[in-house]
């Protein structure tokens, strides 16, 4: 039987911080931040006593931050108190599945008003230390042990997809060259350069220096080379891995039926979904995430679409072939098609299937908390024609979010929709 | 034979004394490493301790550059990378594991679908050694 939601939930409004490494701010300034954006972009405003409550998600402030309970210093930071405050953590996947909760507490009639924040703050640690952090969200007992990293497990799955379809490892140096095209044109990402600006930074750099002006023949010849793009876990480099970020962002749900009190171009959720697996070692496929296939499946059905239904997406791409694995997992292309797909520029902003046209995890930046609710942003933005230099055309009408914990322990998908 | 003991401790025990142990679903049959009570295929909660013989195929791999604390510590790092990889033993499951014995300097040289078998390596300070699971080539 089809699972619908018992009533219609909408956004009405969206918010996000710069996302990068900032030293002087703590996660909450961040939160407030993104609150203020949210606030500014729901077009006819809200009184904050309308929110009942308020879903954050976030992994791991107790090891970058020393602070576990984060939920209601939040709240009280941007003048919530005493509404209901809580922290969701499910890895990489916290601020999708925050973003769910709220859905189902608006569609279960409990809640008419939700704000929904997704946060963390990564840059104080070391780099070691954040990637021991982030190994937390692996099976510490079983995978951990063996020496995995995150970008390890990625590069496994990526060996893996590589030898079965004997796929051109090119394809992942593509997905990163195309996302930073994307963040080149967000004004939060992180990383807002080009791989041709990065190029040209690095010459600058050496010429300041007076050392020897490196060449490379085109933005391939510079992915390629090992000292601009040293290999972190083979047969992923640099440039294949998400960066380490501080960011924030908010989205504020309220049910259908109040939608255009707040706004005359609400976006509408009209499908959700969420799976679980367990540790990618004990799972049939090695080059695919079984869980956002499971999602994708649940949200698709609710909707009542198809993949071919879906304009553009904002899939979890924490390294390259996470995005090449999502487009098949989502059904935007067969298996053992997407690498090609990539090559063939189908998931650029002119192709068949925008994918990441915010930069994506990439570009933009993963504070990983946040990025679940920052793909919201970019729906907002895109389905409301708001996304400027990076603006689809024509104006998508249905867009899908897919954000994944870990190496897809946890996927959660929800697909959006304009009617106006 | 180690003591039967389903829960994921024991696992290790069973390392230490140089035995890799799963489970045997009694009801459908299905395989697991680590060892668990209740079956993921058929959920029956009747499960016996089984030895595997330790050998296996690489299923999947990486070399890593930028490793762990744990794995700084027991003295590699860009320069001395260590493989880690996805071994599918012999009688059916997969585990994670550390691989050594192979030559890293060009991982494209190293073949999913290898042979292997379980060896164990030990990490740790002097005080606080402890003994993991690894495979090398067989």
């Amino acid at each position: 039987m089809t699972k619908k939601l018992s009533r219609g939930v909408a956004v009405v409004g969206v918010g996000m911080s710069k996302f990068g490494a900032f030293p002087e701010k703590h996660s909450r300034d961040l939160f407030v931040e993104a609150y203020q954006e949210l606030k500014q972009s729901v077009q006819n405003g809200f009184d904050p006593k309308e929110i009942e409550a308020f879903y954050m998600g976030n992994f791991s402030s107790d090891h970058f931050e020393n602070q576990a309970h984060l939920a209601p210093i939040v709240a009280s930071w941007v003048g919530l108190s005493p509404v209901a405050s809580m922290r969701i953590e499910d890895a990489c996947a916290s601020g999708g599945v925050a973003l769910r909760q709220a859905v189902l507490a608006i569609a279960s009639g409990q809640c008419d008003v939700v704000l929904v924040g997704g946060l963390e703050k990564m840059t104080d640690l070391s780099a070691a230390r954040v990637t021991d952090a982030l190994a937390l969200a692996a099976d510490t007992m079983f995978e951990v042990p063996a020496g995995f990293t995150f970008p390890g497990f990625y590069a496994s799955m990526a060996t893996a997809y590589l030898d079965q379809y004997h796929a051109d490892p090119d394809a992942l140096l593509k997905v990163g060259i195309k996302n930073h095209e994307n963040g080149a044109l967000n004004e939060k990402a992180q990383f807002g350069q080009r791989i041709s600006d990065v190029m040209a930074s690095k010459k600058a750099k050496a010429a300041q220096k007076g050392l020897p002006i490196p060449e490379w023949a085109d933005e391939m010849a510079f992915m390629k080379d090992p000292k601009a793009n040293p290999m972190i876990a083979w047969p992923l480099r640099l440039f294949d891995c998400s960066p380490v970020s501080d960011g924030a962002a908010a989205v504020l749900l309220v049910s259908e039926e109040l939608a255009q009190k707040y706004t005359d171009h609400p976006i509408y959720i009209i499908g959700a979904g969420q799976a679980s697996d367990g540790a990618l070692a004990e799972r049939d496929s090695l080059s695919s995430v079984p869980s956002a296939a499971h999602a994708a499946a649940q949200a698709y059905e609710m909707a009542g679409l198809t993949p071919d239904d879906i304009d553009f997406a904002e899939v979890h791409d924490c390294f390259t072939i996470a995005e090449v694995m999502a487009t098949e997992d989502l059904g935007f292309f067969p298996r053992g098609e997407g690498w090609k797909a990539a090559m063939a520029g189908e998931t650029a902003r002119d192709g068949k299937h925008p994918v990441n046209t915010s930069g994506g995890l990439k570009a933009k930046g993963h504070p990983v908390g946040a990025s679940g609710v920052a793909q919201v942003v970019e729906m907002w933005k895109q389905l409301n024609g708001l996304a400027g230099g990076r603006q689809l055309t024509p104006r998508p009408t249905v867009g899908l979010t897919h954000n994944v914990g870990g190496t897809g322990q946890t996927c959660v998908v929800h697909i959006f929709e304009r009617r106006s | 034979m180690a003591e039967c003991n389903l829960e994921s401790k024991a696992f290790y025990n069973a390392i230490h004394q140089d035995v890799l142990i799963g489970s045997r679903c009694k009801d459908c049959g299905h395989v697991s490493i680590p060892q668990r009570l209740i079956c993921r295929v058929c959920h029956s909660d009747q499960a016996e301790q089984i030895e595997f013989s330790g050998f296996g195929t690489l299923a999947t791999f990486t070399v890593i550059y930028v490793p762990p604390t744990e794995m700084v510590e027991a003295g590699y790092n860009a320069k001395n990378p260590y493989c880690v990889g996805i071994v599918a033993l012999e009688e059916g499951p997969r585990i994670s594991a550390q691989i050594v014995g192979l030559d890293l300097a060009d991982p494209g040289k190293i073949k999913i679908g290898m042979p292997v078998r379980k060896t164990v390596v030990e990490r740790g300070p002097e005080d606080k050694r402890k003994k993991v699971l690894a495979f090398e080539p067989a």
